[in-house]
């Protein structure tokens, strides 16, 4: 393949070790990225809950956020980098510990979700002040150029173009990473710590987070560019690990309800609306200061107009996205926004926004699929059950 | 006589008078595990190139086309219970219906094995 568009995409640092192990490379957010190996879709999916799937994550934007306000290394230094992340995102960011992590969005000023993305407090005491940012691939340039753009003079961005980052998803990963960074197997869920690897003259300087988009505990790891074949090559040693691709990260992310930046959670959705209350902190819903905080307390005080929910056709045809949802009385109540079969569900199971009056578990729907009426249930998400890491 | 195919992935077996449809092996590899199939009734009537069957995999829906025309006369239930089957075995007992052609003439147009290789690799 040698037309126009393969010829803009960019290539990951482990894109020939993808195609040595028989990836099937597509276009992803301006990338050739793996969509599934041999193996395919089901049995990638099945095996990460089952065992250990390691995925390219590389695609997605990182970045360091520093303050310029206090110098880096103290609590005063975090303070300020916190009060200046603030403005632009909802979660609760000053009150992170030392490694902490937290998932948030990027608002816009009418307080709708312009991404969401992982914001790390580092763990090092010379690092403070110093925030690691993980956003979506698709959305990174326009990101940084925001948060640069708000935060010019309090804060400089400095965008990782030199690392990679591999994600270790299932039961099997701490065991597996533990081998090669002794005491990730003890690391609490939603945290980082800095690792040097290999342990030789050859080392790097190595992020480890537990955290993930499976529903399993897991890790990603941010890894300079020059050390992610060799660390990926080191995880896929492992007999437990098997290299997993876009289609069962998708399938898995939708089991966990977990949103999919672009279809689940647009620019239009605020996080009330999009069910992800969650990424909005305690105190800032009383505080506000973010943007769009006037509708999102709002819509916090007398409930949202329209909300994400999870939905389970009956039967065994699978809606996608796009499929109108409608009541049982046959009017338009909202729309899939995600959709396709559960392989750990053993059936087909979707997401979707509905009219606030149709958001209780267990009302029941009509999901339009081919022109047909689909009957359908609003379930509880999860669909299977989240196994993160509680030590 | 031998199995032909359609531009749309489809493989014809004519025997007697019925002739038994399915999709080809390449469509089954490009499609990936398949988890849900939807079969016409016995007694439907499909013109050439109507959507006849529906096939998805965790990946995708796909429609199957009538590649001649004819009346519906037996389904494969047992890949509607068992989906995967299309994946095992694609272009035998993963079959999907057997009609019964109203213009037998049609099945000339469709490819032989070695012209669908051929379309296959280059689609």
């Amino acid at each position: 393949m040698a037309d126009a568009e393969t010829d803009t995409l960019k290539r990951t640092p482990l894109y020939d070790l993808h195609v040595s192990l028989g990836a099937k490379m597509v276009a992803f957010a301006g990338y050739e990225m793996p969509v599934q190996y041999p193996a395919g879709v089901l049995k990638e999916h099945l095996h990460t809950r089952e065992k250990a799937g390691l995925f390219d994550v590389s695609h997605m934007g990182q970045a360091y956020l520093k303050t310029t306000e206090a110098p880096l290394g103290s609590q005063e230094a975090h303070e300020k980098i916190a009060a200046a992340i603030e403005t632009l995102v909802p979660g609760e960011i000053r009150k992170l510990k030392q490694g902490g992590m937290r998932y948030t969005t990027l608002l816009s000023e009418e307080g709708g979700v312009l991404d969401d993305l992982m914001v790390t407090r580092l763990y090092l005491d010379d690092l403070q002040g110093m925030l690691l940012l993980v956003v979506n691939a698709a959305t990174k340039n326009e990101d940084f150029a925001l948060i640069e753009e708000r935060l010019e003079g309090v804060a400089s961005l400095e965008v990782a173009t030199d690392r990679s980052l591999i994600a270790i998803q299932g039961p099997k990963a701490a065991a597996v990473v533990n081998r090669l960074m002794p005491g990730a197997i003890d690391q609490p869920f939603m945290t980082v710590r800095p690792h040097m690897w290999p342990a030789a003259d050859n080392s790097a300087y190595i992020v480890l987070s537990r955290c993930g988009y499976t529903g399993e505990d897991g890790f990603e790891i941010s890894v300079p560019d020059s050390h992610a074949v060799l660390l990926a090559k080191a995880l896929l040693a492992a007999p437990e690990v098997e290299p997993v691709g876009l289609g069962a990260r998708d399938s898995l992310r939708l089991e966990a309800g977990l949103c999919l930046y672009g279809h689940d959670l647009t620019p239009e959705i605020s996080p009330v609306e999009g069910n992800i209350a969650f990424a909005v902190g305690k105190r800032r819903r009383e505080e506000g200061g973010f943007p769009g905080a006037a509708r999102i307390q709002k819509e916090f005080a007398e409930g949202p107009k329209r909300l994400r929910v999870g939905l389970k056709p009956e039967g065994r045809a699978p809606a996608r996205e796009g499929a109108e949802i409608q009541s049982t009385d046959g009017r338009v109540i909202g729309a899939v926004t995600s959709g396709g079969f559960g392989p750990t569900a053993g059936g087909p199971v979707a997401m979707g926004y509905v009219e606030a009056g149709f958001a209780e578990t267990g009302t029941k729907v009509n999901l339009i699929v081919r022109g047909k009426p689909l009957p359908a249930v609003v379930a509880d998400m999860p669909f299977v059950p989240h196994n993160y890491y509680r030590g | 006589m031998s199995v032909k195919y359609s531009e749309d992935h489809e493989w014809v077996k004519a025997e007697g008078d019925v002739c038994t449809i399915g999709v080809s092996a390449h469509a089954a590899e490009q499609l990936g595990d398949v988890v849900f199939v939807e079969l016409p009734e016995v007694g439907k009537t499909f013109a050439k190139g109507d959507e006849m069957a529906v096939v998805e995999s965790v990946k995708a829906a796909s429609d199957v086309y009538a590649p001649i025309s004819g009346d519906v006369v037996e389904v494969n239930s047992a890949i509607v219970d068992e989906p995967a089957k299309v994946n095992e075995d694609p272009q035998g007992a993963a079959w999907f219906v057997k009609i019964k052609p109203s213009n037998a003439s049609e099945l000339d147009a469709l490819m032989d094995e070695t012209a669908y290789k051929e379309f296959a690799g280059q689609s």
